[in-house]
């Protein structure tokens, strides 16, 4: 696989304390250090800032409070009053997401570029979206399937269309957030390693690409921030297609 | 790449599965009511000073609207009260020029009795002293006695004829 | 031809797609930029969507890429 100076080492996962857990392989890697960071910043994050609440926000309190108003605004807006009782859900998909995006800009290893966890994550909010529809409307619930409006006629070609788009959806949400990560993370170690290659085959050279680096770190970083946001945006969008039924 | 090796595959699994609910269960049950509990009490309070902040309007308004009532009626009463002065004055001055006419009405006309009796006194005088005259240069004239009532008939005569 | 040069033009094909996507951030931001110069005070309304589609469309390239990573070291 990968050797040490390929721009995918950096996706390495690497045992810190191997477990065993009846038979299913556990074992306490670096990514799990990665996410169980994150929950504890994020964690400390708003609780740290809601130490010591006041009705005038200090600066702490006010970051903390922009994070909460920009995520409920955003359920607000896509999926209605009926979408509050989501709300936990979707702050915690995008803080999570958004740490573990730009822990991984700073040396940590990116556990968002690794399809296994975008795609767990996208499942369980397929599961959820589904879940909820099903309990909102019941066997009805499949009529999301066939567009009202459409003509009677191209009924057999719209239903396995939608459906095929509902099961793509895991999918897509999931590849778009690993495929940023990744590339953004491949794109930064090329270019790192150009700095090593063409700066040992002339000094100089490796200026070059060494300033290309905090351009391409900075677009990562709005990307980091993009794809939390578009990732709980979809979320949102995908739950009010469940709950009010409406394309 | 390092991502398709199903090695990693249930670790990974585990601990997001593990770590995911944990912040989960953090946010929904510590964190976010935390949040929520100051952002409603703001809520509140802005709500709260709003609709004191209505109510000392309304408060104001009444103010003004009762202090704009006492100028208004204060304003009527001076009004009312200059009117009554006014008429007062009127009616005293026109008494008094009433007075003031007819007292002078009965000035001129005893005056005018007095002169008139005056006038006829003088008048009568001047015909006695006529007389006595006419009868003095008549007697003088001819040298005989003149009679008094032929003079007194001849003044007469004579204020007659001027008259 | 051998397997392993295959791989490697099959991933420089692969990657064309990025060129799909340079295509769609170019209209994007080429009428992003249109809208704002038409209309300067709704430029900060116009700000945030934008920047979503930005990442829709990049999504859509990088597939692309994955694709030709797949290939290349799947």
């Amino acid at each position: 696989m990968a050797d040490a100076h390929s721009p995918l080492a950096q996706f390495e996962i690497k045992t810190l304390m191997p477990l065993d857990l009846g038979g299913v392989d556990a074992s306490f890697t670096n990514a799990s250090l990665i996410m169980a960071v994150v929950v504890g910043l994020v964690t400390l994050f708003i609780v740290a800032g809601m130490n010591k609440a006041t009705i005038v926000p200090g600066r702490f309190q006010g970051m903390v409070e922009f994070f909460y108003e920009f995520i409920a605004n955003l359920l607000k807006e896509n999926t209605g009053p009926k979408g509050k009782q989501f709300f936990p859900l979707v702050f915690s998909l995008f803080m999570f997401i958004l740490g573990c995006n730009l822990i991984g800009l700073f040396g940590a290893i990116t556990v968002t570029s690794h399809i296994v966890v975008t795609f767990a994550l996208a499942f369980m909010v397929i599961t959820v979206v589904t879940v909820v529809g099903f309990m909102k409307h019941g066997t009805h619930y499949f009529s999301y399937f066939a567009p009202a409006g459409a003509p009677m006629w191209l009924m057999p070609l719209m239903i396995p269309l939608e459906i095929i788009s509902y099961l793509i959806r895991p999918i897509s949400l999931s590849v778009r957030l690993f495929a940023n990560m990744v590339a953004g993370h491949v794109m930064l170690g090329v270019l790192g390693t150009f700095v090593v290659g063409l700066g040992g085959l002339f000094f100089a050279l490796g200026a070059i690409p060494l300033a290309a680096i905090p351009l391409i770190f900075a677009l990562e970083v709005l990307v980091a921030l993009l794809q939390a946001y578009v990732f709980a945006i979809l979320t949102c969008i995908y739950l009010n297609d469940a709950i009010h039924l409406a394309h | 790449m390092p991502q398709f090796d199903p090695a990693i595959f249930s670790p990974l699994l585990v601990w997001l599965v593990l770590t995911f609910v944990a912040l989960y269960l953090l946010m929904s049950k510590l964190a976010l009511p935390k949040v929520a509990a100051i952002i409603d009490q703001r809520a509140e309070r802005i709500e709260g000073n709003l609709a004191k902040a209505e109510q000392l309007r309304a408060e104001a308004a009444g103010v003004l609207a009762a202090y704009e009532k006492a100028i208004a009626d204060a304003k009527a009463g001076a009004q009312a009260e200059l009117a009554k002065a006014g008429a007062d004055i009127a009616a005293e001055t026109a008494k008094r020029e009433a007075e003031f006419g007819k007292r002078l009405a009965e000035q001129t006309r005893t005056a005018e009795t007095r002169i008139k009796a005056a006038k006829t006194e003088a008048l009568a005088q001047v015909k006695a002293i006529a007389t006595d005259l006419a009868g003095g240069i008549a007697g003088k004239l001819t040298g005989a006695g003149v009679d008094a009532n032929a003079a007194g008939a001849a003044v007469d005569a004579v204020v007659k004829e001027r008259a | 031809m051998e397997l392993e040069a295959a791989k490697m033009i099959g991933a420089g094909i692969a990657a064309l797609a990025l060129g799909g996507a340079g295509i769609g951030l170019g209209t994007l931001f080429g009428s992003y930029m249109e809208g704002a110069f038409r209309n300067p005070e709704a430029q900060s309304k116009l700000k945030v969507n934008p920047m979503l589609a930005f990442a829709l469309i990049e999504a859509t390239g990088l597939f692309g890429f994955v694709i030709a990573m797949i290939i290349l070291f799947g």
